[in-house]
Parts: C-alpha cells; structure tokens; sequence
C-alpha cells in the first residue's frame, strides 16, 4: 500500500510545483519584474548570470528572468485560451455525436472532426496567421482550432462507454431527454477524462506557441515570448550560450510540468487505470 | 471486405473534396491581391488587368476551382505567381529533399524507439524502464528547434563534423546529402522517437495483460517468447497508427526544421509562398499534404481491415 500510495504522487507533486511555479511567476510579472523588459541598456548587454541579472541579460541589455517572466504570461495565456476553445466547442460536438450515435450527425459530426485532422497542423497554424497577420490572438486560433477534434473525439468515445450503463437508462426512464443526460450524468462522468486531456493539450499548446514566435508568426514585439527570445538568440548562441539555454530550459520545464502534472492527475482521479 | 472498402474510398474522397473547398475558400479572404503585389504600387490598372488575365484570376471564383481542381487531377498544379514555373516541378523538387528527410527521421526515430519501448516494457516498473520513461518524457517536452540549435552548436560550430544548414543538392552525392540531413533528422527524430517509444511500451503492456498471454505463459513459454511471440504482434496497431501520422506530420511539419537548416524543402516552399502572395502555390501544395495524410491514413485503416476482421464492422 505504501508503494502504491508513493507512486500515486510521483508524477502529480512534481508536476504541480512546476505548474505553480510558471503560473505564479506569470501573475507575479504583473505587478513585479526584476527589472523593466521594454528598457534597453546596451551598456549592459550579454551579460553572463551574475547576482544582479541572476540569469544575465541579452543582447538590448534586457534582464532575461524579467523576459522569461513577461513570457510565461504570453505562453501560458495563448496555450490556455487555445485549450478553451477545443474544450468549449469539442465537448458539446462530442457529447452531441455520442447522444445521436450513429445518426447523420454523429457521422457529420466524426467527419468534420476527420476533415480538420487531415490538415497538416503546423502549415495551417502558419497559413491563418499569415492571412490574419502574425498576432498573439491569431495563433491562439490557429491552435485552438486543432484543439476542437481533440476533445469532440475524446468526448464521444467516453460518453459513448457512458450512453450503455444502466443508471443512463433509469434517467430516460425518468424522462430526461439526452441534453440534460449529457449535461447531468455523461459530462461528470468524463470530466476526469477531460482534465487529463487538458492538460496534455497544454502543454501542446506552449509547444505549438514557442514554434510560431520562434518562426516570427506568434506575439509581436515588444511583447516578450519564449519562443521569440530563442530565435532572436540564434545567430549569438556561439557568443551567449545563455541567451539560448534559458528560454529552451523554462519550454522545457513547463511542458515537462504539465505532462507529470496529467500523468499524476490520470493516476490520482481514475484509480482503473493505475496498474499495482 | 470489398463493402468496408468501398465505403472508406467514398469517405476518402468526400474528405479530399470538403478539402479542397475550405483550402480555397481560405486562400480567397488573404488580403492582397497576387496581382498587384507582383507589379509593385506603381503599376497601372491596366497592367494589373492585363496579368490579372493571364493568370487566370479575372475569371469568377467558381470558374477559377473547377479549373484549379480540373488541373490537379490531370497533375497540373497550375504556374507559380512568382517564379513563373509550374507548381508540380517545384513541389518534385522539394519533395527530394523532403521525403528523405521524412524517411530519414522516421527511420531513426523507430531505430532508437523500439529497443527503447520493447526494454522498458520487458523490464516493467525497473530501474531501466524509470530511465527510459524519464528520457521519453523529456524527450517530449524538449522543443525540436532548440535542440536544433544545440546541434548545430556543437556538430557544426564547435566541433565541425557536419555543416550548419543548407543543402548541396543530391548530385554532390547521396552521402554528402545524407550528411547534410543528418542534424535535422536528428532534431526531428527525438520528440518522435520519444511518442513512439511511449505509445510501444504502453500498447505492450496492455497486450501483456491478454488472456493469450497467460495463456502462451501457461504453456511454457518464457515472459521473453510471449513478449516477442504473441504480444509485440498484436501491440503494433497502434503503433501503426503513429508511425502512419508521424510520417505525414514529417513530411510538413518540418517547417520549423527547415528554417532552422536553410533546407529547400516543402514547408519552406509553403511558408516563402505564403509570404510572397504566391497563392497557387499554397493552395496546391496543402491541397497534396492533405492527400498525403488522407492516403496515409486510409492505407493504415485498410491494412488493419485486412489484419483483423473486427476492424471492418466497427466502422
């Protein structure tokens, strides 16, 4: 028991701290920053990490801790609001299709869901922010878009268990009809499942961001973005590995975060799937 | 059989169409008309009119799909805005460095991934398979341009093996255009190698479980015969399934990649085609990566169908 107990928080406790720290140094950036990121100080600039500038500056002579957290906001905001909207507009499609399962809706539905699946993420992400002009918002769309298969799929498959348990047909026989199934006795049911994907999408989501600042597509400058922070530090890694390293590290660690923090969560919520 | 089949080829072109029409429903609300963006702001209605015209695009927006769809069935992608060359040899072209690209990323990706899976799976819950899982799980949080970038660093800029980006084209030699896809494919083969790893050790351990397991154990087999015997077989659809997405997510999604190596491959066309208003060029291009994917997709259904009969009626 005291294995199982050990293991049953050897990803969630990690996880968390991790995901706490992004989050806190993301809110902690509205009100209090090292120093200020928009000011340039070429005097000051590629400084190696000193007891001033705790992970040096870059190459305007801006404090990279102060940018990493400015950036964590836009990170962690565009990957939340992206998840939003898969969860806001694939939940109801999947609980949708799994209420008419096997109708033309449901296949309607699971068709569409094939359709945005067929497209090549990454290149489409690319084509509407160049339609749209490259913007933090626009690449929210573009990767909340892809968001949306993810969960109708994962919805209906889940409800789909749900629809054949008996305590579904008591509250037909009770009279409700499959929307207020779907919202009082499927939804709750799957919510777990929900959880868990959410997270993992997120951290697709900060993945997906970082690919698109770095290519020049996601937040524009002045607005400090991790992924934005690594391009401009390419041509210099030779000079300031620094600059390098710190923006790839924080990537790193909040999406290696946010993936312990679903494995942990998955173990701790669905006691099935955790094997002894 | 033939039913399933016939019904997934009608789904499969259905798809493709659908497909076809948001693409160019898309590409007619960009802003800027491919016209005028190639004369400049000093040309004359005139002039624009006239090119408008020679490129097809006085024609209405129905007129101008049919005959973007027509084309493509006949393999003519249409003439590139910018360069004035058609889209089909220019796509050939990138696909050479592309598709061996793809295949080679894929390739070192299974390479490091199944010994990877298999080990962990085998020695579930041991000291190897918590080393395996942490690398996987760094693996798939480490962005593959960063780690991109560290390569070059290193191979290219410290020690000087390879060389920091371009492609000499495959008439220097098949080896000296492997040698320049190889910090690439390396960078585009961690993250994947770490997904499929995962997926491997994970689908492993739920055959594991099977009854026919136990039962090959029952009859004497060792844990290593019933492993490689029964369970690996049955544990690779849906490892299929990823390597099947995997190599069309390669074949574009290298977008990134390339940029970082100045290779001339397909994503780069897309991304300085879409930069320059060469719309055609877009349109025709995501138009083939969403057959690519389609196609892949349908040949991996297809050969589960053929595998297993209970694929056919779950559809």
């Amino acid at each position: 028991m005291a294995a199982t107990t050990k293991s049953r928080f050897r990803n969630l406790v990690p996880g968390a701290v991790l995901v706490c720290i992004f989050f806190g140094a993301a809110v902690l950036s509205f009100f209090y920053t090292p120093f200020d990121v928009e000011k340039f100080n070429i005097a000051q600039r590629m400084l190696r990490p000193d007891a001033v500038h705790w992970l040096g500056t870059d190459h305007f002579g801006r404090d990279i801790l102060s940018m990493l957290m400015v950036g964590a906001r836009t990170s962690l905001a565009v990957a939340f609001v992206a998840v939003s909207i898969g969860i806001v507009v694939g939940v109801p499609l999947g609980l949708m299709a799994a209420s008419y399962r096997g109708r033309w809706l449901d296949e309607l539905i699971m068709r569409g869901n094939d359709l945005v699946f067929a497209f090549p993420a990454l290149v489409i992400a690319i084509m509407i922010t160049a339609v749209f002009g490259p913007s933090a918002v626009n690449a929210i769309i573009a990767i909340g878009i892809f968001n949306i298969p993810v969960f109708a799929r994962l919805t209906r498959g889940a409800a789909l268990g749900i629809w054949n348990r008996e305590f579904i047909l008591a509250a037909r026989v009770a009279g409700k009809n499959s929307v207020r199934i779907s919202v009082e006795h499927i939804l709750p049911n799957i919510l777990n499942l929900l959880i868990v994907q959410g997270t993992i999408q997120f951290s697709l989501g900060i993945l997906a961001e970082a690919g698109l600042s770095y290519v020049g597509l996601g937040a524009q400058p002045p607005t400090p973005s991790w992924g934005r922070m690594l391009a401009d530090s390419q041509t210099l890694t030779n000079l300031a590995p620094h600059l390098a390293l710190f923006p790839g590290m924080v990537i790193v660690l909040s999406v290696l975060g946010l993936n312990l923090l679903g494995d942990g969560l998955r173990d701790w919520l669905d006691p099935r799937l955790r094997r002894e | 059989m033939l039913f399933y089949f016939f019904k997934r080829i009608g789904s499969l072109l259905a798809t493709l169409v659908v497909a076809s029409v948001v693409i160019f429903t898309v590409i007619e609300i960009v802003p800027g008309d491919p016209a005028s963006y190639m004369l400049g702001l000093n040309a004359s209605d005139d002039t624009v009119n006239a090119l408008k015209a020679e490129l097809g695009l006085d024609q209405g927006r129905v007129m101008r799909y049919v005959d973007w769809v027509g084309g493509m069935l006949q393999g003519d992608f249409g003439t590139s805005y910018t360069y004035r060359t058609p889209v089909a040899e220019m796509v050939a072209e990138r696909l050479t460095v592309s598709l061996p690209l793809a295949g080679y990323a894929l390739s070192l990706a299974i390479l490091l991934a199944f010994p990877a899976g298999l080990f962990a799976a085998s020695r579930r819950g041991g000291a190897a398979d918590t080393v395996i899982m942490g690398i996987t799980q760094l693996g798939v949080a480490i962005p593959n341009f960063w780690f991109a970038m560290w390569l070059v660093l290193l191979f290219a800029i410290k020690w000087q093996w390879f060389s920091a980006g371009g492609f000499p084209g495959w008439d220097a030699g098949f080896w000296v255009g492997m040698k320049a896809l190889s910090l690439p494919a390396i960078a585009l083969a961690l993250p994947q190698a770490s997904i499929l790893a995962r997926v491997l050790r994970s689908s492993l351990l739920d055959v594991l479980n099977e009854d026919y397991v136990r039962t090959a154990r029952a009859k004497g087999l060792t844990r290593r015969q019933a492993l490689w015997g029964h369970a690996l077989r049955n544990a690779m659809i849906p490892v299929l399934t990823i390597i099947g997405l995997q190599f069309s997510f390669l074949l574009a999604g290298a977008i990134i990649i390339e940029n970082v190596f100045f290779l001339p491959g397909l994503g780069r066309l897309v991304f300085q085609s879409i930069a320059q208003r060469d719309l055609i060029v877009v349109e025709s291009v995501i138009m083939l990566l969403v057959f690519a994917v389609v196609m892949v997709t349908f040949l991996v259904d297809l050969a589960y169908a053929w595998v297993d009969p209970r694929m056919r009626r779950s559809h």
